[in-house]
């Protein structure tokens, strides 16, 4: 049986993507943020611009982009699906999509006790750099 | 839906302000390379008020040259004229409080009786303090032995990079800047895309008893704009307020080119109320429900946000009865009338990330005590981001009690034991606030130093005054400010070793 993914992705959100790949010219990735102003956001920047290490849990790629967290939030939303989607709006973040006048965002729901017993593997960031 | 009929004071005038602001740059006006410009949008009624520039590498690159300019000068001026202008700037505030404070609730969307007696007067008085300390302020100076000293001097770091949030755009902009300048830097500024505009209407108020250069504020979006001041080369330090991942992604910047930055981050902040606040029925009971219902404070969009009520499990009843009935009787409204006491969320995207909060505790199985859902206000705010103040019963593990939500959303759980509250409080990954209720004299002093947080208060919560350190333990950050110790957060020490021996060591 196929995995259950960990993050899934909106057709608009896809759209999104691809318009900012042809801007920067470059895959790009997902860190999703936690607490204060901009927190809980998922931010989109170009490929390795943003660090990861051994406090980043690798959730998955969606659509082509590998998606992070800081392993102690994980803790709290391992139960969660996650859905990347994309609003009209402004966040006042480092994110890419800002200037669009749109802002990725996350929907969520809680897994079911079926799904959680077939959830797709995690790693760490600096076990995924290594694999690269 | 239905909306909520408003019956309140007429609001009061907008204050005038022009079509568009340009960038501040070295005392001037400039207008932005792209020459473009974005809406700045009032969460009064989300509708634009006016632009702001939307800056770009070659706005930054221009700012940074204004301050290098104007900081060959300002590092060297004395203390005693640092203070004069920091005492002039707190002085044309206070004349145009009533003004500003009209503004920042245009620009933020916070009631107007918080602007006008915190935001504001908070301003003031953070200036007027920096403007103090400094002129007590001394170096060391230590005599190794009878020919040797050694001068420990104060230097500054030279031009800073600050990057200021939307939640308190004025008060967060001066406990940047007021510490930078006192300590003899000059700063570039850069204010949030939500509330780009207050503060330029400071600096055309300031402008004139500024040295070009000193301050300079490029207003735009983070990668645009943000991204170019954080990574320059040519800044000495980054100052940031915000969240997680932006904060790691300025100091990985920083680590790049080696620099020091101060972070003001997350909080989830535990309010404790132990059994002993419930003894009486009395002045200190309602001292305490008032606490609580603190979430409230700037509709919740504050760092500290009280944001986790622990209750002992017998005085839960009768307190959270009072809580709850103080809670329901916020009077939400227009930001600009004066009787309003809790305004409207920030923008449009911190109200959807709220209200998507209060659906996640609904699932998660929290019991809504009160609030839980949107205002619906009408009388022409009906485009406008309002929410209830919302209380949640639920436990620690909660994506709730655990994340910061940003708006007027608090969650209560019981503890039976203080061994267990202090768990509890320390159940987080955040250490920037707390707050400590109790009548035992034990208790107040050794439950604080227990919690992991950097600013527990005790019997009163969210008083921010000036001379009081203010930051974080943990995943909060670090750095303190509010406080005369930042002023080493912008300096650098220079020691002189001096020798007034005229003996060679005869090594040589």
């Amino acid at each position: 049986m196929e995995p259950i993914k960990r993050v899934l992705i909106t057709e608009q959100a896809k759209e999104v993507i691809d318009t900012l790949r042809k801007r920067f010219g470059t895959e790009l990735m997902f860190h999703q943020s936690g607490g204060c102003c901009d927190g809980s956001s998922p931010m989109c920047f170009e490929k390795g611009d943003f660090k990861v290490g051994s406090q980043d849990v690798w959730l998955g790629e969606v659509y082509g982009c590998d998606f992070f967290m800081s392993a102690d939030q994980f803790e709290y939303w391992k139960h969660t699906q996650l859905t990347l989607d994309v609003t009209p709006g402004r966040g006042s973040s480092f994110s890419i999509e800002i200037p669009m006048g749109i802002r990725f965002m996350i929907r969520s729901k809680l897994f079911t006790e079926e799904e959680l017993k077939n959830l797709s593997p995690i790693k760490s960031g600096e076990e995924l750099l290594k694999e690269d | 839906m239905t909306t909520q009929t408003l019956s309140q004071s007429k609001p009061v005038d907008r204050p005038t302000v022009k079509a568009k602001y340009d960038h501040f740059i070295g005392g001037k006006w400039v207008a932005p390379a792209s020459e473009e410009y974005f809406d700045n949008i009032s969460p009064i009624d989300g509708k634009p008020f006016t632009k702001a520039a939307r800056g770009n590498k070659e706005d930054v690159e221009k700012a940074i040259d204004a301050a290098h300019e104007a900081f060959k000068t300002w590092s060297k001026t004395s203390a005693a004229e640092r203070s004069r202008v920091l005492n002039k700037i707190a002085d044309i505030i206070e004349d145009n409080l009533e003004m500003l404070a009209r503004l920042e609730t245009v620009d933020n969307g916070k009631a107007l009786r918080e602007t006008r007696a915190a935001d504001l007067p908070l301003c003031v008085d953070h200036f007027r303090y920096f403007a103090g300390v400094i002129r007590a302020d001394e170096s060391t100076i230590s005599e190794h032995d009878e020919h040797t000293v050694s001068i420990a001097l104060h230097e500054p770091l030279g031009v800073v990079a600050q990057i200021i949030p939307w939640n308190f755009p004025l008060l967060m902009a001066t406990w940047k800047i007021a510490p930078a300048l006192a300590a003899g830097c000059c700063t570039v500024v850069k204010p949030a895309e939500q509330t780009p505009t207050s503060i330029m209407v400071l600096m055309e108020l300031i402008a004139d008893v500024l040295p070009p250069g000193v301050i300079n504020v490029v207003t735009g979006f983070g990668v645009e704009a943000g991204k170019p001041l954080a990574t320059s080369t040519r800044v000495a330090k980054v100052a940031f307020t915000g969240e997680t991942t932006t904060g790691r992604l300025i100091m990985q910047y920083a680590s790049e080119n080696l620099i020091p930055v101060t972070m003001e981050l997350g909080g989830k902040s535990p309010n404790i109320f132990m059994k002993s606040v419930a003894d009486a029925d009395d002045e200190f009971f309602d001292k305490a429900v008032e606490g609580a219902v603190m979430f409230a404070l700037n509709q919740g969009e504050v760092c500290t946000c009280p944001s986790r009520i622990l209750v002992h499990e017998d005085i839960y009843d009768k307190f959270m009865e009072r809580v709850i009935e103080r809670t329901k009787a916020i009077k939400m409204g227009h930001p600009l009338a004066e009787d309003t006491m809790m305004g409207a969320q920030a923008s449009n995207d911190q109200y959807e990330k709220i209200l998507s909060y209060l659906d996640i505790g609904k699932q998660e199985g929290a019991i809504t005590l009160c609030g839980g859902e949107k205002a619906g206000l009408n009388s022409g705010l009906e485009t406008g981001y309002y929410i209830k103040p919302t209380i949640f019963k639920g436990n620690n593990k909660m994506r709730v009690f655990q994340e910061e939500i940003f708006g007027p959303v608090t969650c209560v759980t019981t503890f039976k034991t203080t061994e267990e509250a202090i768990a509890i409080a320390n159940d987080t990954m955040y250490g920037l606030g707390a707050g400590l209720w109790s009548r035992d004299a034990h208790e107040l002093y050794q439950v604080p130093r227990a919690i992991q947080a950097g600013r527990v208060w005790v019997n009163c919560y969210h008083a921010y005054p000036a001379h009081a350190p203010f930051g974080g333990y943990k995943k909060s950050g670090f750095g303190r400010e509010n406080h005369l110790m930042m002023l080493d957060h912008y300096r650098q020490t220079k020691n002189m070793l001096i020798s007034y021996s005229k003996e060679k060591l005869g090594f040589f």
